[in-house]
């Protein structure tokens, strides 16, 4: 029996043997990105119909950096009911971590020329680097921060949230008060992060320019790697025992508790894991669009990626990733064709969606799917079923 | 209460549950006033009372989802139930079906056994979690306790109102409990489930302390044991069912309404 089988592999050898529908295949369109778009943008000549200009690259990189953000929403929504409303605020956090290794990098090559403070110091008058900054200009250490700063928000956040038993849409609002808030906080000059302007006139990133072809490309894969890595996780922490009691905590929280587990522990795990995603998506955001500014913090923001996890699918993780692919695409066409249409087509999508596909496009497809299955073999109603049958 | 001064000191112990002059109140209501039981080891007993009587918020007194304002709850050996949450007591052995069944609707009727499987509850242990060939014989066991063998594999949305109950009482075996506390098994169940859940729970009391809460009297009357009733949060009386049924305090308040 087939239910029996997977609960006795473990979560390894669950990952390796079988992802979850659609996985594989999932997987294999990001590896032929990988390997597609530098062919096309690097190979093929400039008047090639197939020919990939870079800021192209950039946008697409743009919209995985994104997808990794609502996957790290959709583990948190769609498998332990936890609406965050604030998940734009750990995205710019890995972001902001990013980005002052960036401003570190630009060293006497900024318009006041100073080797240690960035331009924004200077023109505030400044003559010492804040402690916050120190360690900046490590690589390795600005990328243990992207993973550690989001992942210690979330985790203090979480700390006190799930163990006052805050849920459902109370929970959600007070994620919006943390995105909020820290929204007004990097708007001050004396926080040190540049204010409203942010951090930005990056140069290179580990050496390399960031204009050229080559780094874009490079971070154009990093990012698919990442959203990878993302997905692997995701489906690693799905399919354990730990992803069932997930559901369960999700589908009936008190029944959970009286069977013995500490919910609050489970939130917790799941949040800052999923925290540490959107940071890593931050990081991996800022130096292809060349700026990190407050506005990351918006509340709307994160209201967005709710929608694109939506539209995709919940609890179905690469539909998360298609949700935010769709959703950003269309904002790019339309923003440019009828910019003032977009926010009610938005609007509109968000409703349209929860009225006709309450499932999300891929959870209505598996519907249909499974419903055709049943048409050409009569007799079969669930897959499970039909497996506790042969037991 | 009369059986306030029946208890001494040191008698805590030999009880797998003992109330004593537990009141809790919400917003001035008193749901529980001075509310005194003990349940003996291998006991079972039905509790009935009317509503508002204060049983299911005893139930959330017993299994630390509510503290009372005063008074004493200890599960065996002195274990003080007051100062633990339910993850806690759960893991002690204190299992609870509640009124309504609840179930992971959106997991197979497997799954929601092996969730509720006695064992370290921590979460990098669940996260790296894979059953043993002990664990699914036991799961397959309780399976065929609660006759859902061929059920294993469906999604536990997907079985019947009674089925659902009967699974509910397949997970609380599942935790291996002392002590089970039962709220209302067979709320909205056929004739023919009633008497199938009664013989199901007679059996589990061969081995468990169980504590039952219904309104049903036929069905306790198949049940055969000691009845509590209660009434505006304290017990009225108590004995068998054929004692408590012409007790006319409780006819005047329950039974002959």
């Amino acid at each position: 029996m087939d239910v029996i089988n997977n609960t006795q592999k473990g979560p390894f050898v669950s990952l390796m043997t079988g992802l979850p529908g659609g996985g594989k295949t999932f997987l294999g369109i990001l590896l032929v990105a990988a390997l597609l778009v530098p062919l096309c943008n690097l190979v093929l000549p400039g008047s090639s119909a197939f020919h990939m200009p870079t800021y192209l690259v950039s946008l697409m990189g743009k919209y995985v950096c994104f997808a990794l953000l609502a996957l790290s929403v959709d583990l948190i929504w769609g498998f332990a009911g936890i609406l965050s409303l604030g998940h734009g605020a750990f995205f710019a956090l890995g972001g902001y971590a990013m980005g002052m290794y960036l401003m570190r990098q630009i060293g006497t090559r900024g318009v006041y020329g100073n080797p240690e403070l960035p331009d924004f110091m200077v023109f505030l008058n400044w003559t010492e680097l804040p402690w916050y900054w120190y360690g900046f200009d490590i690589f390795a250490f600005a990328m243990l921060m992207v993973v550690l700063v989001p992942g210690f928000l979330a985790f203090v956040f979480g700390w006190f949230a799930f163990r006052a038993r805050v849920t459902g849409v109370y929970l959600s609002i007070i994620t919006q008060a943390m995105t909020y808030a820290l929204l007004l906080a990097f708007f001050r000059n004396d926080m040190g992060f540049g204010g409203n302007n942010g951090l930005t006139d990056f140069k290179d990133i580990l050496g390399l320019d960031l204009q050229a072809d080559g780094t874009r490309l490079g971070l154009f894969v990093a990012s698919l790697i990442a959203l990878a890595f993302g997905y692997l996780v995701s489906c690693f922490i799905t399919q354990s025992k730990l992803g069932r009691v997930l559901i369960a905590i999700r589908d009936a929280e008190s029944r959970t508790r009286f069977s013995g587990y500490r919910v609050e522990y489970y939130k917790l795990f799941v949040f800052v894991v999923s925290a540490v995603l959107a940071g890593i998506a931050g990081a991996l955001y800022v130096p292809q669009v060349g700026i990190i500014n407050p506005s990351e913090f918006s509340p709307a923001n994160s209201i967005e990626v709710v929608i694109w996890v939506a539209v995709g699918g919940r609890g179905t993780l690469w539909g998360a990733v298609l949700g935010a692919f769709l959703v950003n695409w269309g904002k790019s066409y339309f923003t440019g064709s009828f910019p003032e249409a977009w926010l009610y087509m938005l609007g509109g999508l968000f409703v349209g969606t929860t009225l006709f596909l309450p499932k999300g496009i891929v959870g209505t497809f598996s519907i249909w799917i499974e419903k055709l299955k049943n048409l050409r073999q009569p007799g079969r109603t669930l897959p499970a079923t039909a497996n506790a049958k042969e037991e | 209460m009369a059986q306030h001064s029946t208890l001494k000191d040191g008698q805590k112990d030999s009880h797998i549950l003992y109330l004593d002059g537990v009141s809790v109140s919400f917003d001035g209501f008193k749901a529980l006033n001075n509310l005194s039981f003990v349940i003996e080891p291998g006991e079972m007993r039905a509790i009935i009372g009317p509503n508002g009587a204060g049983k299911t918020t005893m139930m959330d007194v017993i299994t630390g989802k509510t503290k009372p304002d005063v008074g004493e709850v200890f599960f065996k050996n002195g274990i003080d139930l007051t100062k633990h949450d339910e993850a806690f007591i759960a893991n002690l052995g204190i299992g609870r079906k509640f009124q309504k069944p609840t179930v992971y609707e959106s997991q197979t009727v497997f799954h929601n056994l092996e969730l509720s499987l006695k064992g370290d509850k921590g979460v990098m242990t669940t996260l790296f979690s894979a059953l043993n060939d002990a664990e699914v014989a036991r799961i397959m066991e309780i399976l065929g306790v609660i006759r859902l063998t061929e059920k294993a594999g469906d999604l536990a949305g997907s079985l019947s109102h009674g089925q659902k109950q009967w699974l509910e009482i397949g997970m609380l075996l599942m935790q291996d409990p002392d002590l089970l506390l039962v709220d209302e098994p067979v709320a909205g169940m056929t004739d023919a489930e009633t008497e199938q859940t009664a013989i199901l729970l007679r059996e589990i009391s061969k081995t468990h302390s169980v504590v039952v809460v219904e309104h049903d009297m036929e069905f306790i009357r198949a049940l055969n044991t000691k009845v509590t009733v209660l009434h505006e949060g304290s017990v009225l009386a108590e004995g068998s069912l054929d004692v408590v049924q012409n007790n006319q305090r409780v006819v005047d308040v329950y039974l002959g309404r």
